[in-house]
């Protein structure tokens, strides 16, 4: 990968949290949200700006770097184009914790993110121990099918929940569910980005592992990987990774999923690269879609994660294209 | 040198041993062929190797290092496997697969360097696939992948190759420049076992053949000792006559039409 590509890169995730900053209700120009960003501008600016969007862009960089270091990971290692954090159950378990909270009347600041982690973690080590007892080891196949029968479980135990709810209740929940950036705390935020770059540190880490395990086991075995508790590491990490996304912003789909896809497109192959390309990529699509979210229709805001399909869509057919 | 040593395999689930007291022995300096019918173990014994299956009981050792214990990354500075089947899942330019032979030398946080690559081009140039290293891996005939992936293997480094069916996807002539290579390879003092099917190539090439029927060592020796037909008649249970090829004189198998 040259740096040129490396730059085009950044300079897209620069453009892109200038416009997150730039853009919304209220539109404020680049040399105002620099000023503002520094303190100086208007009271009105600084307040927008550094209150309120800057949380939103930050919160939202964080959600995307993760989903898509988590897809790159996964789909290396379980040797599958198909693979993302969302599919192998961590989706449905944070929603179904998610629910619980508000079916309950939880109400606390934290009690939404805690729950759907919570539930995301007991989904993943649900899906491990599936794959340990059924195959013996860590088999990719028995792994995704595992995540995806834990996950129709769990939207089933959702519906079931949300049956005898009342329209609050199911509104909130389905908000939640839809994903969004919009409450974005800092207290959050700076716990999530801590969590972030541990965890993905570590994947990095074992990114040449990635490399060896997506040429087949065996192959790897004789590399001198083992296989197995390779296998149940990443997944683990990536998991956990796409678990703490979906406790602070809710479900954010498809990112994991396309951009891997598309920083493949680009010629990356190490899975070091391609974790980060992942990283910077992914922050860019989801401040973007953020964007698109809350203009398109302000002051209502759509869902931030159908508009990631929505934008991850044409880009990701565009590359495929060009690649093929 | 490769140590097997009464080594019992059962997979799970499996009513019998996959490996059942198998011994053997292949020396530096030769090519050692372990050949016998379909499910004999052949390929168990690869896995067993790279530690993809457990051993119930016995012992395998490569060089120094027992696969049991032994560091797997340390044991891949030795070892290179070319394995039956690999498919990467994602295609990436034969020159970079030739590289991940060199993963085995780094950390986590060390960088591959020139003399990597030097060392990858200069196992491309031995394996004949120099012309192929700006290709992609999914563009690449079954034979040219083949030989990429024995560059890969002689960049690992190693003094012991293990090879599970070599000559699947060759043509004659790229099957008889392979196998010239593994020889040329051995006599430079590695360790080179075949796994393979094919008896009457393996038996111009092989100095020492493992003959394993039902997971263990049903005869072994020279061509001479093992290439015949009351030997191996009764393993792979059909009508045999050993001939000799008339240009070496090697053992040549002729199955038969059975009556």
């Amino acid at each position: 990968m040259t740096s040129a590509r490396w730059l085009l890169l950044f300079a897209v995730l620069a453009v892109a949290g200038a416009a997150g900053l730039a853009i919304g209700p209220v539109s404020i120009g680049v040399v105002d949200v620099v000023r503002a960003l520094a303190g100086s501008g208007d009271a009105q600016s600084v307040a927008i700006v550094r209150d309120l969007r800057l949380a939103r862009v930050c919160l939202a960089m964080i959600a995307g770097a993760v989903l898509g270091m988590s897809g790159a990971a996964l789909q290396g290692t379980l040797r599958n184009a198909l693979a993302e954090p969302y599919l192998l159950g961590v989706s449905g378990g944070a929603a179904m914790g998610a629910v619980l909270a508000v079916v309950a009347g939880l109400t606390a600041a934290v009690a939404l993110p805690v729950a759907a982690f919570g539930g995301a973690a007991s989904a993943v080590a649900l899906v491990l121990v599936i794959a340990r007892v059924t195959s013996g080891r860590a088999d990719p196949r028995v792994l995704l099918m595992a995540g995806v029968v834990v996950g129709a479980f769990a939207n089933a135990a959702i519906m079931v929940l949300l049956a005898g709810a009342g329209e609050g209740t199911v509104r909130n929940a389905l908000w939640w569910m839809m994903g969004s950036v919009a409450g974005a705390e800092w207290v959050t935020i700076r716990w999530l980005a801590f969590y972030a770059l541990v965890a993905g540190t570590l994947l990095v880490a074992v990114a040449r592992d990635i490399d060896l395990l997506a040429l087949g086991e065996d192959a790897a075995a004789g590399l001198g990987v083992r296989v197995s508790s390779a296998t149940r590491r990443i997944f683990l990490l990536s998991a956990l990774l796409a678990a703490v996304t979906v406790a602070g912003a809710g479900l954010v789909g498809f990112v994991g999923l396309v951009v891997p896809a598309i920083a493949r497109a680009f010629g990356i192959r190490r899975a070091r690269e391609l974790l980060l390309a992942s990283a910077v990529l992914g922050a860019a699509l989801v401040v973007g879609a953020d964007v698109v979210a809350r203009t398109v229709r302000a002051p209502a805001e759509l869902p931030l994660g159908a508009v990631t399909a929505l934008v991850g869509v044409p880009f990701f057919l565009v590359r495929l294209r060009r690649a093929a | 040198m490769i140590t097997i040593t009464n080594a019992v395999v059962r997979y799970p689930g499996a009513r019998v041993n996959a490996l059942d007291g198998a011994s053997f022995v292949a020396q530096p300096g030769s090519i050692t062929a372990v050949v016998g019918p379909n499910g004999s173990g052949k390929s168990t014994v690869v896995r067993a190797l790279i530690g993809q299956v457990a051993l119930a009981s016995g012992s395998a050792r490569v060089g120094a290092f027992d696969v049991a214990t032994a560091d797997r990354r340390a044991m891949a500075r030795t070892l290179a496997v070319v394995t039956q089947r690999e498919e990467p899942t994602f295609p990436l330019a034969a020159r970079d697969y030739v590289m991940l032979g060199r993963y085995p030398h780094h950390g986590a946080w060390s960088a591959l360097g020139p003399a990597d690559a030097a060392v990858a081009e200069a196992a491309a140039v031995r394996a004949g696939a120099s012309e192929l290293m700006d290709r992609r891996t999914d563009e690449l005939s079954g034979g040219e992948w083949q030989r990429v992936r024995l560059a890969r293997a002689l960049a690992q480094g190693g003094d012991v190759l293990v090879l599970d069916e070599p000559g699947t996807f060759l043509d004659v002539a790229h099957e008889m420049a392979a196998f010239g290579l593994l020889e040329e390879l051995a006599r430079e003092g590695r360790t080179i076992l075949l796994v393979s099917h094919q008896l009457n190539l393996v038996a111009r090439f092989a100095a020492h053949i493992v003959l394993l029927h039902h997971g263990h060592v049903a005869a072994a020796g020279t061509p001479a000792d093992v290439m015949r037909g009351d030997v191996l008649e009764p393993v792979y249970d059909w009508p045999l006559v050993v001939a000799r090829d008339p240009a070496v004189g090697a053992p040549v198998l002729i199955p038969l039409k059975r009556r």
